[in-house]
């Protein structure tokens, strides 16, 4: 690896004892951005909304613990708000929580999909004075599965990343780089505009 | 800190507007230094790969403001290493447009026909070149054979791609790994080099002072090569003329934050922001009325799946450049790639509710991403975006080490930008949803607000001191030996491509930043040959 490379392998450990608690918040926030099915029939931070891997299996997590992102100091402050924020939707709802509460289950992580959803949407609308935080949260998570930005392509892609996988990204050469030899249909398919100018721009 | 340094001119920034004003001014025989604020990368630092610290996030800048987020060049060669390098000219009533200010915004003497010539030479530098049918990609003559069937015309773009040296990956965006986009890292900025200039990566430019000898003192930070939030030096370098060519999203900002020291500006600097009336819609296409409908087929029985595949935007539909049609109603619809990333986050799925950009219908859109097509609106907006005080360093609060950041730019779109957009959005339905071809939505703007690749107007020419920062010859009113050549020079939307066209201007207004500089006691004078391959290597090849 070249010098000026940023070692983005690193990923800053959780703090011990808060982690739990946080990581199945920020795993449920990136599952209500991408949703995936349950890792195991008793998973609660993700709510299997959705089959096949989501935004958790394909590394949300280790995305948003990398410091290039620059928001690892924000994550905790940021759970712990979520958290806050879901107690007061299920109050509003008149959802009791307080079985998984007592349990030790985060708030947003006690909440249903459906719920999840609905306050994840309403912390992201314009105007919400926390709104930046909750969209880097939410670019992270989506970049996880959609580019999977923590890892490098062409290994994401040979280990098979589930949202590299669904999207049907292509693999790349044997060297590392995508060519792709095929790419046109190969005829005129619309008559240009009839004032196209000698230089081939609009008049 | 470094001690001070002179020279003859100062360049800030080094893409079209930056490289232009340093070819011309040291062919010409000035000493002529560039400082960027970007890394210098060449072709096999061009990386197929979006993990975080590769060439995707090394040369980008993503700024979010407020209303309007701008995507940018961050790198030697700016815009030019990361764009698609569509290269049409702006069509002649874009330079009669008159916006909301109740005058033509452009200067009167520059029109289509008075800067065509302009166009030319920039043209022959590149070089640019109209496509044949054969090179447009399969997702370029999808939207080609969509526009055909529903009664429109479209057209291969003029681009500045060597066609033999493509390989259709659709990386162009974390810069040309093969070569083949004829960005300024192959003809100006070689040109400039070979004249002498000297071009210093990671230097960014803070604020500019005046010297006691009637000339400007430039402040600048030397930024850490892989974590931009950190500064490892600063320093100064003295010059008798400065050329501010940092892009519309930082050159107002750099202005604004010097006003203390230089005096009052025009109050026009980091207002009148133009997004280029952007807006983008994602088509998710229906494989089999493509193949029933338009009678598309690769050759292996697959109609399109071809999202991936390509070189940026090939094919544009021009049929609403209509003269005759009133402001504000007129735009261009051309295909496009958005890497993911940033392109598909903001796409939206249709569920029970109305558009969603998260969750389970976006989840299942994205499984057929192969099958997207990218319709990007160019239309006209109406200058709305107004830039707040600067932040301490650079044009944004740096968040993560490379490219994303928060910016202050607000953008409320008016009455006359919402209607542009919901034409455009109208207009695009029509084409692709019929005989269900497609399902279209438009880019959410509740995330990240609207959203532009080709940010423009920022600190523009003008006849008027009261709505423009510059006057024709690109000098910043009232403060003579400043002069403003990129894309915040351009008065207003352009409804194409703007990269022609803010080549162009720079090209038009070397005449006078010379004339300037021999005012100014620098021993240079206008009229060096263009640049061209043989005259020097290419910058990639250092």
């Amino acid at each position: 690896m070249p010098a000026d490379t940023p070692d983005t392998d690193r990923v800053d450990p959780a703090p011990p004892q808060a982690d739990a608690a946080e990581s199945m918040t920020l795993e449920a926030f990136a599952d209500t951005i991408i949703p995936g099915q349950k890792r195991s029939p008793d998973d609660r931070a993700i709510a299997g909304a959705a089959e096949g891997g989501g935004a958790v299996a394909a590394g949300a997590l280790e995305l948003l613990r990398t410091p290039a992102t620059g928001i690892t100091a924000g994550l905790g402050p940021l759970a712990a708000a979520l958290n806050g924020h879901a107690t007061a939707h299920a109050a509003a709802h008149g959802l009791d929580l307080t079985a998984d509460l007592d349990a030790g289950v985060p708030a947003f992580v006690a909440l249903p999909f459906e719920h999840r959803t609905a306050l994840v949407a309403a912390l992201t609308t314009p105007g919400h004075p926390e709104k930046d935080g909750w969209v880097l949260l939410a670019l992270f998570s989506n970049m996880a599965y959609d580019s999977a930005a923590h890892l490098s392509t062409a290994d994401a892609l040979a280990a098979n990343h589930p949202g590299l996988l669904s999207m049907g990204f292509a693999k790349p050469d044997g060297d590392g780089l995508w060519r792709f030899p095929r790419y046109s249909y190969g005829r005129a398919l619309a008559r240009p505009h009839p004032s196209t100018t000698a230089s081939g721009s609009p008049r | 800190m470094t001690s001070a340094q002179g020279t003859d001119v100062v360049v800030v920034g080094s893409g079209f507007g930056g490289a232009i004003a340093a070819y011309h001014l040291a062919a010409g025989g000035a000493r002529v230094t560039v400082l960027e604020r970007g890394p210098w990368l060449r072709g096999t630092d061009f990386d197929h790969d979006y993990l975080l610290g590769k060439s995707y996030t090394r040369v980008f800048d993503f700024v979010a403001g407020d209303g309007m987020s701008l995507l940018g060049g961050n790198c030697v060669g700016g815009g030019s290493v990361v764009y698609f390098a569509a290269l049409p000219r702006a069509p002649r009533f874009a330079f009669e447009r008159h916006g909301s200010i109740g005058r033509r915004m452009w200067p009167a003497a520059i029109t289509r026909d008075s800067l065509d010539p302009w166009y030319d030479r920039v043209s022959r530098v590149i070089p640019v070149r109209t496509q044949d049918w054969s090179e447009v990609t399969y997702s370029g003559g999808l939207w080609a054979a969509a526009c055909d069937h529903a009664g429109r015309t479209a057209n291969p773009v003029p681009v500045g791609i060597d066609a033999a040296k493509c390989t259709n990956c659709n990386w162009m965006m974390a810069g040309c790994r093969f070569d083949a986009k004829k960005s300024l890292l192959m003809n100006y900025l070689p040109g400039a080099l070979a004249h002498g200039a000297e071009i210093r990566p990671l230097h960014e430019v803070q604020k500019i002072t005046r010297t006691d000898g009637g000339g400007y003192r430039v402040h600048y930070s030397v930024v850490d090569d892989v974590d931009y939030r950190v500064h490892t030096d600063s320093g100064t370098i003295d010059a008798k003329i400065v050329v501010l060519a940092a892009g519309a999203g930082a050159t107002p900002i750099i202005l604004r934050r010097s006003e203390p020291d230089l005096g009052a500006l025009p109050s026009a600097v980091g207002k009148y922001f133009s997004g280029n009336g952007e807006r983008l819609n994602t088509a998710v296409i229906n494989e089999d009325r493509v193949r029933e409908v338009l009678g598309l087929d690769r050759g292996d029985g697959i109609a399109y799946e071809a999202n991936q595949i390509g070189k940026g935007p090939v094919v544009a539909s021009w049929d609403r450049l209509d003269e005759t049609l009133p402001e504000f109603s007129r735009f261009s619809l051309e295909q496009l790639y958005f890497p993911p990333g940033l392109g598909t986050i903001l796409a939206q799925a249709a569920t029970a509710t109305g558009p969603a950009w998260f969750g389970v219908e976006k989840k299942a859109m994205l499984s057929r991403w192969r099958s997207w097509l990218t319709i990007f609106q160019m239309t006209e907006d109406d200058n709305e975006g107004v830039f707040g005080p600067p932040p301490p360093t650079g044009n944004a609060y740096r968040i993560s080490q490379q490219m994303l950041g928060r910016g202050p730019l607000r953008y409320d779109p008016t009455p006359n930008t919402l209607r542009g957009w919901a034409a455009a959005d109208a207009e695009v339905r029509d084409i692709l949803e019929r005989d269900g071809l497609a399902t279209v939505l438009p880019w959410t703007n509740d995330v990240v607000g609207a959203y532009t690749v080709h940010p423009l107007s920022s600190c523009r020419i003008g006849d008027d001191p009261a709505t423009s920062a510059l006057d024709e010859r690109h000098e910043l009113r009232g403060h003579p030996g400043i002069f403003v050549t990129d894309g915040s020079a351009v008065p207003g939307a352009l409804t194409v491509n703007p990269a022609l066209t803010i080549a162009a201007l720079a090209e038009r207004a070397m005449p006078g930043i010379i004339a300037a500089a021999r005012a100014r006691g620098v021993d240079v004078r206008y009229g060096a040959p263009l640049p061209d391959d043989a005259a020097s290597a290419p910058v990639t090849a250092r």
